[in-house]
């Protein structure tokens, strides 16, 4: 369903005259109010009146998430903290967390989108939530939240964690709408399975699952395990949280970003040179209505592209395609570069493999090793050691052919790898460079 | 005439074997006859037991893959070539033996040997033509 018809089928033209209103009041809100936009802005001779048209846009520095660090952690608000109403951070794996403030209309702007975002997924009124994104700092839990009640629908706020109870929740209230990470997805049928409950008997429609990129070949498994329809949704917080971006059940192909809100570019990491519709680059974002943490071009490092053809759906904003991989997850392997991402459509492509794969990087006197880590799952068990060493072998050769690289395929016992909360843990980098 | 055997994907480290025989025992299931192949990584083990219906749900649900394999039960006569005749036959009648492996019981005066054919049904008719004999499943895990 298309909930705000008027903004999301616009045509383009009127969409476009609008976004340029939006772009040039951020500008000068940043301008006037954040010291940092200021200095940026000073530095490279601009001045808010230079930004006429979209294409001006490209004039302006990027910022960094390292920008944001720097002016942890208010420092980057464009009102006084009397006007934030609500503050989330993103945990930092390195260094400082990031943290974003909200004012009253950002917290009801950020609704409003991830209501959008859960009727495109399939959601309803009189649907049931199961909502088992994290609730608290992170912006998965409370986006979900704020947007389902917006919507109209029930939310079950069960959050992550304490898969069983999550279970029987599942069976007694019969919600309709699953909200999580796709790998915590996969460990609630797992999860189910072993307790005796099958999703075929659950009352599950859709799912709508972020937070972590995951390919085609786990949707597939999603829906087949769960019986759903799932799609991909798209956010950070830095933007605003879920909800930047969002694929309509219908075409499930590419996520459309709600542009009376955000404006998306693909730049090539190294260059930051804006790339042509199409072509895979680092994702870029400026924020056009946000009153207490705008980012001006800000750099996501999700890898994707931008499509513009029209949709099946009927909404007239841009899609970008399924997150394929991290600028900062990219590992180089012998001067190879490798996206876990691109690990995982090999694997995936394999019919006998399951969706669960760790890589481990060590450096062996000067020499880079990955070691692949695939769990054994019914498909790919046999009784016989020699078909394993094939299919071990196998899996080694597709990733050589696929990603150039050489790899030590290693078969592993299920649940080796940890992914029972949030997001799986995919590279373990030991390498003390 | 088919017997079912059990087999477990188990990473090569210390204990899960044990792990294993401790789940089976706690299940009350008995281990008939065992055979464990193993390369530097993780070894397959391959199991006869009294209850697989048991074993399995109990393994399963501590994590295990378990699969489930026909093979067959054949009586070696327990005498210098007993084993060779078999294999023999086998050979010439084209029949490839993927693995094998002893039953701890005897069958009277005889010996237990556990195979595992690509081609079960062939297997058994050269068996048979030959007199030799395979005890029936339901025999096997109880013998
Ligand atoms: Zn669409």
């Amino acid at each position: 369903m298309i909930l705000d018809i008027g903004f999301e089928t616009m045509p383009r033209e009127d969409l476009e005259a609008i976004i340029l209103r939006r772009l040039k009041a951020t500008i000068d809100r940043v301008y006037a109010n954040v010291p940092f936009y200021r200095k940026k802005f000073e530095e490279n001779n601009i001045t808010p009146n230079d930004i006429k048209s979209l294409e001006d846009l490209k004039r302006i520095p990027f910022t960094t998430k390292d920008d944001l660090r720097d002016n942890y952690p208010f420092g980057m608000f464009a009102v006084p903290m009397d006007n934030v109403v609500r503050i989330h951070a993103s945990s930092g794996t390195t260094g400082k967390p990031t943290v974003v403030g909200y004012t009253a209309r950002d917290v009801n702007t950020w609704a409003e989108l991830m209501a959008r975002s859960l009727a495109a997924g399939g959601a309803n009124r009189g649907d049931i939530i199961h909502n088992a994104y994290g609730y608290g700092l992170f912006t998965g839990g409370l986006g979900v939240h704020y947007g389902a009640e917006k919507l109209g629908a029930s939310v079950i706020p069960v959050s992550g964690g304490n898969t069983k109870r999550q279970i029987v929740i599942m069976k007694d209230f019969g919600p309709t709408i699953l909200t999580a990470t796709p790998s915590y997805a996969l460990h609630l049928s797992e999860v189910a399975e072993e307790v005796g409950v099958s999703f075929k008997d659950l009352k599950f429609k859709y799912g709508i699952f972020g937070a972590e990129p995951w390919s085609e070949k786990m949707r597939d498994e999603i829906e087949r395990k769960l019986h759903i329809v799932a799609v991909d949704i798209y956010g950070l917080s830095e933007v605003i949280g879920p909800g930047v971006a969002i694929e309509c059940h219908e075409a499930k192909k590419g996520l459309h970003v709600f542009e009376d809100h955000f404006i998306p570019e693909v730049i090539n990491p190294s260059t930051g040179e804006v790339l042509p519709y199409g072509e895979t680059g680092e994702l870029v974002f400026t924020t056009i209505t946000k009153e207490a943490f705008p980012v001006i071009r800000y750099r996501t490092r999700d890898i994707t592209s931008l499509n513009p053809e029209p949709c099946i759906c009927g909404r007239t904003h841009i899609r970008m395609n399924k997150v394929s991989g991290r600028t900062d997850d990219m590992l180089i392997i012998r001067g190879v570069n490798v996206f876990p991402s691109q690990i995982e459509s090999v694997l995936m492509e394999m019919e006998e493999v399951e969706p669960h794969y760790q890589l481990v990087v060590d450096r062996d006197g000067n020499l880079d090793t990955l070691t692949v880590l695939v769990e054994v799952g019914e498909r790919l068990f046999s009784d016989e050691v020699k078909r394993l060493q094939d299919r071990e072998k196998k899996i080694a050769k597709n990733i050589k052919d696929y990603l150039g690289v050489s790899a030590r395929v290693k078969l592993v016992e299920p649940k080796v790898i940890a992914r029972s909360e949030g997001k799986a843990v995919r590279v373990i980098d030991n390498r003390k460079i | 005439m088919r017997a079912e055997q059990i087999s477990v994907f188990l990473e090569n480290k210390a204990g899960r074997l044990a792990e294993v025989t401790g789940i089976l025992s706690d299940a009350k299931v008995n281990i008939r006859a065992l055979a464990l192949a193993d390369t530097s990584d993780f070894g397959v083990l391959r199991l006869i037991v009294d209850s697989n219906e048991k074993a399995v749900e109990a393994l399963k649900n501590r994590g295990f893959t378990v699969g489930r394999t026909d093979v067959l039960a054949v009586e070696v006569e327990d005498r210098p070539g007993g084993l060779h005749r078999i294999l023999d036959m086998l050979n010439e009648a084209d029949i490839n033996v993927e693995y094998m492996y002893a039953f701890v019981q005897h069958s009277g005066k005889n010996a237990v040997m556990i195979f595992r054919f690509d081609n079960i049904d062939e297997a058994v008719k050269v068996l048979e033509k030959n007199n030799v004999k395979v005890i029936n499943g339901s025999e096997v895990y109880t013998l």
